[in-house]
């Protein structure tokens, strides 16, 4: 019936004009456009810096998972040559020429060592293979094929060549592939990994399952605490939550630091277990650099996250809801479960999803804590960034874990909404 | 009046504190009839809001006894009382629909799936608002959800309804409209309504009985017209109706009527209501619409006109009697508004039962 | 000092002006008591030489900064303190200058340079500075009867309680390797089979539940201190700081140390290059190099900075020699990391290593 009500006047309003004769539309759009225009006039240094400094890099990174020119830019006659070869056949002597060529350019332009990191990825020792190769090069002679067998025998080898032909696909599923327990053969067909090398899935998995854990942990935790800040006078649930923002004013680093002279083998909680008898004082339970030292230290870090939004939420919830509950008939329990609790479920979520998405990024914590089975995705992604310098699987990686948060918001969003979510 | 036998609800001399150092309520003692409607009048902070809490079972008697129904009440929880609660907010649980909302105490009280819808239909042609039934309390306006939080604490058949001031958020033509509804509802189902809420057109227009609460206890507690007409104390003469007041001493007392000297030396006849003897202070309350522009009754004045206000229906006139004090006089809109100016001299008078003398 | 090296930057990047003429350069090392020993004997004495001062800055290792900078055109360091490793991958990418050593002068006792550097420590990018070690200590107290091998390490029946080890493959291997008897000079030929890596990982196995995995050069003293481990691998350097300066009571063994050398090199595109180069010369003659011997217990790599080595800086009585990974004494048992046969294998191993270490 409204919407009725609502139609009829529509078709009013199209008639209708302004005083100085213009369409009553045309006009508001005039002044509307106005306000967006000075809207976006209003957030666009801050939409410029994100895209610049926050989209645009993460962009280029990811890409970088997908996209790997360094081999067919400083190799451009062998990758051209090897677009053709079908990955199984003997390696022709036009291929050891081209090659050649390419060699003596590399170690002229100082780039071997580049090409060389990346094909050593491919087949490992294949990297002074290229270098010492580089260095003779110059002074090889055709037929290539002899020369170049003379020099070092690999190089007549078929797994060298399906190596540099995987090396020269420059949009490429290889490190993605990689990143998810494959690997991409020469010619393109894509197999597991060996079974004693498979590594990815299983910190995928563990990733998640340390996330979640910290992520009930927090909220059996923090649900109490909220709940009794919301309760209390003003004065004394301002004084707690100081207690609870108390972790932010020192760094990361220091509460870590703090958990693994509270959890170690000597640390204060061992010594309580010995002298309250639950532990041998030469059998101390292992509580640190391991999963548990992890799910520890994390669940306190991110506690926080946890409580606020779900204090704000309950701050804003009415006593009379509960009251009224319990005047209907309801007990205590069924006034809280029914009616209390579905009416903090934003606050909740947003806690939830926070403090998830947070754990699923760390890094800090388990590098110092996680021993060997407490480590996540993101050591890795530190390590390839940091250490093996293999930006491409870094980024690949990446690339795996955002897509992997972007289904988990998907689910979130169809089974509670991402509109039903409240930071306070 | 109230013989503890037929009382549906009785406070015995309860006391609440909730500091240990004053009392919010003190000494209250009231007995409720079966199917009465008593109204909990008062100033905010008067102590009827708490008086409501401890009945509802939200707060507990510091000392005394609450029964009802003769049993006492003290140890019993809230959700076991078995009482219909309207708050203020309405706190209709915005996370369930309007069904569900209605649903909700008969189910925590188990009663099956068919008796259930049928109620909540029962319940909500009540209110006329059976339409309604899949909304959320948010898609709701303030009037309709004051209908479904009524008829939520109805749904279940309390013989109790306790409520605290349900149409404070109301525009003034939704209340006086619901204040009928409220008062049809309570006819037609025969429960038992305890009223709260400081508007006391709303206690006189709607109530069996006002119990008027201030400084935690009942000042006076009387049928509406007891109370306009016959008010027990000052407190209770100011606080319900406009009033006109004197102050003076008791100069002689002759049966129920005594003479008073006012602080401007003048002598006025009025009915002894609550006063002391010769000699003590007393306030005189006159109401405005009890004072006439002539010399016809007993306790005349000459008095000069300081407003008029137009009222439509009538005017209020303020006029000044002597140096310390102004009256408000109600005259009805006849010609004589013409003729009335600004600094005028006008005779009044009243009669000697329409000036009551009570407590200083 | 953030303050200072902040402005230098801003002046550097945003004026034309030649940066050399500020007379500032900025060195990067790895930090701690390290970092104190080259301030002391590099960097201080080269401002009072010349005038130019030296902004220090820390970083964990590794080519992924000086890459990122070469790659984007952004060099603000202008001469850091690499691997032996690093040095030579660094070199084969481009990402660092190259150096002329006809610059560096001859020894105090005269010998040419090209013969006063101990092999292998001049290279076409970086020129050595000292020699470091990993080795593996324990706490004497606690155990006064304490491991004497490489073997001990790895015998947990003797020797019970947990181990610090570096996460990673190296130089875990080679040390897994010489404790399963393999001698030292052997030890990269039996790696470079199939073989000879699954026995390394066979002989990590043995103790993989015993493992607390370091990888910070300053978490191993703590472990040790903190009774987390009985017995831990560490830098050698690390390891003596904390018995000369906290006066813990660590010892060191000696055998089966690997070692390695730490070299300066200069950044491609470097903004003041040509001083970097002055500095990188004036810190590995031969005084500048032995003055740092005095500060930490890591070798000169020239021969003829030996005989200047006397004792700690502060402590007169604690000679610093004994505490040399290249005291004879400390030598008898000893590789140096083979950094051509990691810079083939390391992507190999590494994740072979990662995969054992989750599984």
């Amino acid at each position: 019936m409204p919407s009725l009500n609502l139609n009829s006047m529509d078709t009013s309003v199209e008639t209708l004009k302004t005083a100085d004769g213009t369409p009553l539309k045309k006009k508001l759009q005039q002044s509307l456009f106005r306000n967006k225009l000075r809207a976006f006039g209003l957030v666009s240094p801050l939409l410029i810096f994100l895209l610049f400094l926050f989209v645009l890099p993460i962009a280029l990174l990811l890409w970088q998972g997908v996209y790997d020119p360094r081999f067919s830019n400083l190799m451009p006659e062998t990758s051209n040559i090897l677009e053709d070869w079908d990955g199984v056949s003997e390696p022709t002597e036009d291929m050891y020429a081209a090659l050649v060529v390419d060699l003596v350019n590399a170690k002229k332009n100082k780039t071997i060592g580049k090409v060389a990191t990346r094909v050593n990825r491919e087949l490992s020792g294949t990297r002074s293979l290229f270098t010492s190769t580089a260095r003779k090069a110059s002074k090889l002679k055709a037929p290539y094929k002899k020369s170049l067998k003379k020099v070092k025998k690999k190089w007549v080898e078929i797994e060298t060549w399906q190596a540099m032909k995987v090396a020269s696909n420059v949009y490429t599923v290889g490190f993605v592939a990689a990143a998810l327990d494959y690997k991409l053969n020469a010619d393109g067909t894509i197999t597991r990994q060996e079974e004693d090398r498979r590594i990815h899935i299983k910190l995928f998995i563990r990733t998640l399952e340390i996330s979640l854990i910290v992520t009930l942990a927090s909220l059996l935790l923090g649900y109490p605490i909220a709940y009794l800040m919301a309760s209390l006078p003003l004065r004394t649930s301002n004084l707690l939550l100081i207690l609870v923002l108390l972790p932010f004013w020192t760094s990361l680093l220091v509460r870590t630091t703090a958990w693994i002279a509270m959890l170690q083998g000597e640390g204060v909680m061992n010594d309580l277990f010995v002298v309250f008898g639950f532990a041998e004082d030469d059998d101390r339970f292992s509580l640190i650099y391991n999963k548990t030292g992890v799910l520890i230290a994390m669940t306190h870090i991110l506690l926080p996250f946890m409580v606020l939004p779900i204090y704000s939420v309950m701050k804003t919830i009415s006593p009379s809801y509960v009251r009224a509950a319990k005047s209907l008939g309801a007990t205590n329990w069924t006034a809280f479960w029914r009616v209390y609790v579905p009416q903090t479920i934003p606050g909740v979520g947003a806690g939830a999803i926070l403090v998830f998405i947070l754990a699923i990024g760390y890094y800090i914590t388990p590098a110092l804590v996680g021993g060997q089975d407490g480590q996540m995705i993101s050591n890795f992604i530190d390590f390839h960034m940091r250490k093996s310098l293999n930006w491409n699987l870094a980024a690949a990686m990446g690339l795996v874990l955002l897509v992997i948060i972007l289904f988990l918001f998907w689910i979130y969003d169809r089974v509670v909404g991402i509109d039903n979510m409240k930071l306070g | 009046m109230s013989n503890k036998n037929d009382s549906f609800v009785v406070f015995d001399r309860v006391q609440k504190s909730y500091d240990g150092l004053s009392l919010v309520v003190k000494d209250l003692n009231l007995h409720i009839k079966k199917g009465e409607f008593l109204t909990m009048l008062g100033p905010s902070g008067s102590g009827k809001t708490t008086c409501l809490l401890m009945l509802a079972g939200f707060e507990t008697a510091t000392h005394g006894e609450i029964l009802l129904d003769g049993k006492p009440i003290n140890n019993i929880p809230p959700h076991k009382r078995g009482i219909g609660m309207v708050f203020q907010n309405y706190a209709l649980f915005p996370h369930m629909t309007v069904g569900e909302n209605l649903s909700f105490p008969l189910e925590v009280r188990k009663i099956s799936k068919n008796d259930r819808e049928e109620k909540v239909l029962q319940a909500l042609e009540m209110v006329q608002m059976t339409d309604f039934i899949n909304r959320k309390p948010a898609q709701l306006s303030g009037g309709q959800q004051q209908r479904i939080a009524l008829a939520r604490s109805l749904v279940f058949n309390p013989d109790l309804v306790l409520m605290d001031e349900p149409l404070g958020a109301l525009d003034k033509q939704l209340r006086e409209h619901m204040q009928y509804e409220i008062k049809n509802l309570h006819k037609q189902l025969g429960v038992t309504v305890v009223y709260v809420t400081h508007d006391q057109s709303e206690a006189l227009t709607m109530s069996d009985r006002v119990a008027v609460f201030n400084d935690g206890q009942i000042q006076q507690l009387s049928t509406p017209d007891g109370l306009y007409e016959r008010p027990e104390n000052a407190f209770v003469a100011q606080f319900i109706g406009e009033n006109n007041k004197l102050t003076g001493k008791v100069k002689s007392v002759n049966n129920s009527e005594v003479t008073v000297k006012t602080s401007q030396n003048m002598e006025i006849k009025a009915l002894k209501v609550n006063c002391g003897e010769v000699g003590t202070n007393t306030t005189l309350s006159i109401r405005p619409e009890r004072i006439h522009l002539n010399r016809k009754y007993k306790n005349k004045v000459d008095a000069t006109i300081k407003q008029l206000i137009y009222h439509g229906d009538h005017i209020r006139c303020l006029i000044k009697i002597d140096k310390d004090n102004d009256f408000i006089v109600k005259i009805p809109n006849s010609n004589i508004k013409s003729t009335l100016k600004i600094g005028e001299k006008i005779p009044i008078s009243w009669d000697t039962m329409d000036c009551h003398a009570l407590d200083a | 000092m953030k303050l200072k090296s902040l402005l230098i930057g801003v002046a550097s990047s945003t004026l034309i002006v030649s940066a050399a003429s500020a007379g500032s350069i900025t060195a990067v090392s790895w930090g701690g008591a390290y970092t104190k020993s080259q301030v002391e004997a590099y960097h201080k004495p080269w401002t009072a030489k010349t005038g130019h001062q030296v902004v220090s800055e820390d970083y964990g290792g590794g080519l992924a900064e000086v890459r990122s900078q070469v790659e984007a055109g952004n060099v603000t360091w202008d001469i850091v303190d690499v691997e032996l490793s690093d040095a030579v991958l660094g070199c084969d990418e481009g990402l660092f200058e190259e150096i002329d050593a006809s610059m560096l002068p001859a020894g105090s006792d005269g010998t040419p340079a090209s013969d006063d550097f101990i092999p292998n420590t001049i290279t076409d990018c970086a020129v050595g500075n000292i020699v470091w070690s990993t080795i593996f200590a324990y706490d004497f107290e606690k155990m006064p009867n304490g491991p004497k091998t490489m073997a001990d390490f790895f015998d947990l029946e003797n020797f019970p309680g947990k181990r610090g080890l570096r996460r990673g493959p190296k130089p875990n291997l080679e040390m897994a390797l010489m404790a399963d008897g393999v001698p030292a000079d052997y030890v990269y030929i039996v790696l470079s089979t199939e073989e000879g890596v699954d026995r390394a990982f066979a002989k990590l196995d043995t103790i993989k539940d015993s493992v607390v995995w370091w990888e910070a050069g300053a978490q191993p003293p703590q472990l040790l201190a903190d009774g987390e481990v009985v017995m831990t691998t560490a830098y050698n350097g690390r390891i003596f700081n904390a018995v000369a300066a906290e006066g813990k009571p660590f010892t060191i063994v000696w055998d089966g140390q690997v070692y390695d050398i730490d070299l300066w090199a200069i950044p491609k595109g470097a903004p003041n290059k040509d001083l970097a180069m002055e500095f990188m010369v004036f810190s590995t003659e031969t005084e500048q190099l032995a003055a740092q011997a005095s500060w930490i217990s890591y070798g000169p790599v020239r021969q003829s900075s030996a005989a200047l080595v006397s004792s700690y800086h502060n402590q007169p009585d604690l000679k610093m020699a004994p505490h040399m990974p290249t005291d004879p004494k400390n030598f008898t048992n000893a590789i140096q990391n083979n950094f051509a046969w990691w810079a083939d294998n390391q992507d190999e191993l590494n994740e072979r290593f990662n995969a054992w270490l989750a599984n």
